[in-house]
């Protein structure tokens, strides 16, 4: 080639030069657990879900939604959204509602009609479940998924065990309870109504299962001695809350005493209101701040015109109404009597101490452990009894709707891994993606969304659902609060922040690529990433 | 409380962003941006001044329809980009001295109107000391002639290139080659220097930016408005430099920002002389928080912590959100 006057060489890129070579620590990709997931009693891929949601792709979250959780329009109800108690977004400003978006996909889908994709192929297998509560019911649905020929025998007229026979209408509408319940049917789950299981090792040998999964709930009501007259009627919360389901409605009188500190004391309290009661009186041995019950319930509890009496307990109900007594808090924090004594009006008391499990089925069943009146169960929830497996408030753990489903979907997990022979390993947890590794400038600014709320004359006189919804624009908005902690969600800074262009870009969905040979390791990558999803790691040189 | 639904995660603070339009993307986002400077070019790692070149140029290339030529001064930039006989560039581009980018690019506007190529833009581009000192007669000339042409300058705050001498646009108390940290008035002095794109906006001439590389949205905006107009366009970026300011690399572009959210370095555009717009502070932040990662500052924070100059900086910060007002309502 002919070179011009004092050219010697040919023209040439710098991509010659591969500056990788410069490089004393590198970027790469990591993905770590978000707190959200990680805090979800039923294991729910919540980020997954809301990246859906956030671009209006309802149908998708849904689908990701239910792979761990058949029940979000209820969750999106009941749930205690321990969620939203770990979200990293309430170091900014207030934790993405999840809650409100997970009810929002499940209304969404009862609206809409989506159902549930195809279970996978039959595996000739039977499981026994006994009790369709959440439990029960979520251990049918994952199992039926699974392949296997499910049948649930309830001791009870109808499906859904404390969501039905527990939870207040004002929380959950039974509609919403029977459509998610119906969706699981449709896998082709058997489901027997009045059908107690009286022993379920006879129980599995005549049916021919395979194995057989327990969650028949805690129903016995505890009772205190309350020395009584026959003035004051003294009744168990469990057995008035089952009752509203029937015809009748329980005899309460105008002055309800609801004894116990925890949600079902709340939920006791606000159905005396809305049954008519001009008073509905809390009596708690202990301060507020010791109640079981959850904060923003004592809160809407109070609204409605319930009372409290905290630190005082029920000394005898007689022809004058109740007598109470003063209770103070030693050291330790034990309530300790005090000796003084007061008498209020009362027509009844409704006992709210919390429930025992009947584990009478399993009485013929040997070598089952039994502690604190709870069958204990390994980590892969199976009893002693082998193929025997139990979950939900039957076994030692936090009594909620959504622990239970987790026990329900852990238990067939384990269950389809016991009848195929093999044993479940659950993937090995990501590290956890904190707050500290987020650079939260990128994020824009935006409270929280507020659901709105029944006006409080119907919520003290109808049972009609207290917390509303979100709509779509609402729903969109707050879906799209969420960080997407600790998982790339391809905002594209690492590939327009890298001064050598040593990112490659694959395309939605794909993610991102480091080109090592022109990486010179300065980290703005690491540093700008919103999410935390990029971490440094040292060359060895 | 109606919330309002435009509301995208992360906005347009980021890069990309899969929630907005398309055509609300930026041109970085693109997979198939021109990448103007190439992969394997020899700035430092964490290089301001090479992102915002390639952030300025593949803007302009996108604005352009890739028709664009360039004239570069002496400089980091251009040293660093085009060791004989490689080049990282992927623009026709054309080098000729540290102080003469505008004349140059004056004759090459001059040249593509002779040849009737309107489609063909013209940049210049150069540091603060190619831009500032050295190059300022020819640029003004360029503005006064009002010639085709937009002019970048990359601002790192002092001769890079050549081992970190002082420049016209060094500020105040910061410590290089050529302005020891000793004495009573460590650093650099207080009271000189330029105002580069005040001096530019006193030309009258069609449009003069400020932007730094921590806002790519804003800087992208801001060239494509230059190259739609004709005449002279002046825009003045800010890019951290990590050797020179004895920072991290990773930091350059939070420093840019905090010079940015402090108010150090206001960011704005103007039309013929009066600003038109500016770039809100976000989350306001006291001087400190800039100049303590950079070492050419450490001596305002020990041996013996200084805080009477660090409040001569916030004083001078404080009037920049004041006369542009970094903090008003209207802001965008
Ligand atoms: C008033 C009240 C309010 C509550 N509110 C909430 C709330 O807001 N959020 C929340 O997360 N949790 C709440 N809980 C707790 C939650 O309802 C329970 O933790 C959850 O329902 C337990 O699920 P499970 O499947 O283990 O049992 P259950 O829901 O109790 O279901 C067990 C089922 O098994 C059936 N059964 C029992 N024995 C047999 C047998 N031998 N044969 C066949 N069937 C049998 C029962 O009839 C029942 O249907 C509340 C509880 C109460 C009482
Ligand atoms: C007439 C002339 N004087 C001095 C130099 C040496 N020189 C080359 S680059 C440079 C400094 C460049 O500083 P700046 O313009 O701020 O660019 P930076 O390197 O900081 O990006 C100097 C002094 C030169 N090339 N020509
Ligand atoms: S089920 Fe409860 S804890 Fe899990 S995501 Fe939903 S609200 Fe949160
Ligand atoms: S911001 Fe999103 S990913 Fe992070 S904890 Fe909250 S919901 Fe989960
Ligand atoms: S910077 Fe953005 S695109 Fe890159 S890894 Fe982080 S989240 Fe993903
Ligand atoms: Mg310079």
């Amino acid at each position: 080639m002919q070179k011009p006057f004092a050219v010697t060489l040919d023209p040439g890129s710098s991509r010659a030069n591969h500056t990788g070579s410069w490089r004393t620590s590198r970027p790469v990709y990591v993905d770590n657990l978000p707190p959200c997931n990680g805090a979800c009693p039923a294991g729910e891929n919540i980020q997954a879900w809301l990246f859906h949601a956030e671009a209006g792709a309802y149908e998708a979250a849904w689908r990701v939604l239910v792979r761990d959780n058949p029940f979000p329009a209820i969750m999106g109800r009941v749930c205690y959204h321990p969620c939203e108690g770990a979200c990293n977004r309430r170091k900014l400003d207030e934790p993405v509602g999840i809650n409100s978006v997970e009810r929002f996909l499940g209304d969404e889908a009862i609206r809409r009609g989506w159902k549930f994709d195809a279970p996978a192929a039959s595996s000739g297998k039977r499981v026994l479940v006994v009790g369709a509560g959440p439990s029960g019911l979520a251990a049918a649905y994952h199992l039926a998924m699974l392949g296997h020929r499910v049948t649930i025998r309830e001791a009870g007229p109808l499906a859904g065990g404390m969501m039905r026979f527990g939870i207040p209408k004002y929380r959950l509408q039974r509609d919403v309870l029977d459509a998610e319940v119906h969706r699981i049917l449709e896998l082709g789950v058997e489901l027997v109504l009045n059908s107690k299981v009286e022993d379920i090792i006879e129980a599995i040998k005549d049916g021919g299962f395979d194995a057989a999964f327990l969650a028949v709930g805690a129903h016995i009501a505890r009772r205190a001695y309350i020395p009584a007259g026959d003035a004051v009627r003294v009744l168990d919360a469990v057995s008035v809350l089952r009752g509203l389901e029937g015809e009748e409605r329980p005899m309460l009188g105008r002055r309800v005493v609801v004894y116990g500190g925890g949600n079902t004391a709340i939920d006791m309290a606000r159905t005396a209101k809305r049954l008519g009661a001009t008073e509905a009186l809390i009596v708690y041995r202990r301060t507020r701040e010791k109640m079981p019950a959850h904060d923003f319930e004592v809160e809407e509890a109070l609204q409605e015109g319930v009372m409290i009496r905290w630190l005082s307990t029920i000394r005898q109900a007689g022809s004058q109404g109740i007598t109470l007594e003063k209770m103070v808090l030693d050291e330790k924090g034990f309530p300790q009597p005090t000796g003084e004594l007061e008498t209020i009006a009362a027509d009844s008391v409704v006992l709210a101490l919390g429930q025992d499990v009947d584990l009478s089925l399993l009485d013929k069943v040997p070598g089952l452990e039994i502690v604190d009146g709870v069958v204990k169960v390994g980590s892969d929830m199976m009893t002693r009894h082998p193929g025997l497996f139990a979950g939900g408030d039957m076994v030692p753990s936090e009594r909620t709707v959504t622990v239970a489903v987790g026990h329900g979907k852990k238990a067939a997990r384990h269950i389809d891994a016991w009848l195929r022979g093999r044993t479940y390993a659950p993937a090995p947890k990501h590290a956890d993606a904190t707050f500290e590794r987020l650079n939260a400038w990128y994020y824009s600014d935006a409270p929280k969304t507020v659901r709105p709320m029944l006006d409080l004359i119907r919520r003290q006189s109808t049972f009609d659902e207290v917390q509303g919804a979100l709509d779509e624009s609402t729903a969109l908005f707050e879906a799209r609060r969420c960080l997407s902690c600790g998982n790339c969600f391809e905002c594209d800074n690492c590939y327009g922040v890298c001064p050598d262009s040593a990112v490659i870009k694959l395309g939605p969905g794909e993610r991102y690529r480091f080109d090592y040979d022109y990486c010179k390791g300065c980290g703005i990558c690491a540093e700008e990433c919103p999410c935390g999803a990029i971490s440094m790691i040292p060359e060895d040189i | 409380m109606h919330q309002p639904i435009k509301f995208y995660q992360t906005g347009t603070h980021t890069i990309g962003n899969r929630l907005l339009k398309p055509e609300q993307r930026t041109v970085q986002s693109d997979r198939g941006r021109s990448n103007s400077l190439n992969c394997g070019h020899r700035a430092c790692q964490g290089c301001g001044e090479a992102l915002g070149a390639r952030y300025a140029i593949d803007a302009a290339m996108d604005a352009t329809r890739r028709q664009l030529i360039a004239a570069n001064a002496t400089g980091c930039l251009e040293v660093f980009s085009t060791p004989y006989p490689e080049s990282s560039w992927q623009i026709p581009w054309l080098h000729s001295l540290f102080g003469n980018a505008a004349a140059v690019a004056t004759g090459m506007a001059a040249a593509m109107k002779v040849k009737n190529r309107s489609d063909v833009r013209v940049i210049a581009q150069g540091g603060d000391g190619g831009t500032t000192d050295i190059g300022l007669g020819g640029l003004s000339g360029m503005f006064e002639r009002n010639d085709d042409v937009l002019y970048i300058c990359y601002d790192n705050e002092a001769y890079m290139n050549t081992g970190v001498q002082r420049s016209s646009a060094t500020p105040p108390a910061a410590r290089t080659a050529t302005t020891a940290a000793v004495g009573d008035e460590p650093g650099n002095v207080f009271g000189q220097g330029k105002d580069m794109p005040a001096i530019a906006m006193a030309h009258g001439i069609p449009y003069v930016a400020t932007a730094t590389v921590a806002d790519l949205h804003d800087l992208e905006d801001k060239v494509a408005k230059a190259i739609a107009i004709r005449g002279a366009k002046y825009i003045h970026i800010f890019v951290p430099c990590p050797l020179g300011w004895g920072a991290a690399a990773h930091d350059t572009i939070r420093l840019a920002r905090l010079a940015k959210e402090t108010g150090i370095f206001p960011v704005f555009e103007a039309e013929r002389g009066e600003v038109t717009g500016v770039l809100r502070i976000r989350r306001k932040t006291p001087v400190e928080e800039y100049l303590k990662p950079q070492r050419r500052f450490a001596h305002l924070f020990a041996p013996t912590p200084r805080p009477d100059v660090i409040a001569r900086i916030q004083a001078i910060a404080d009037r920049n959100i004041r006369r542009y007002g970094l903090l008003d309502e209207g802001a965008r």
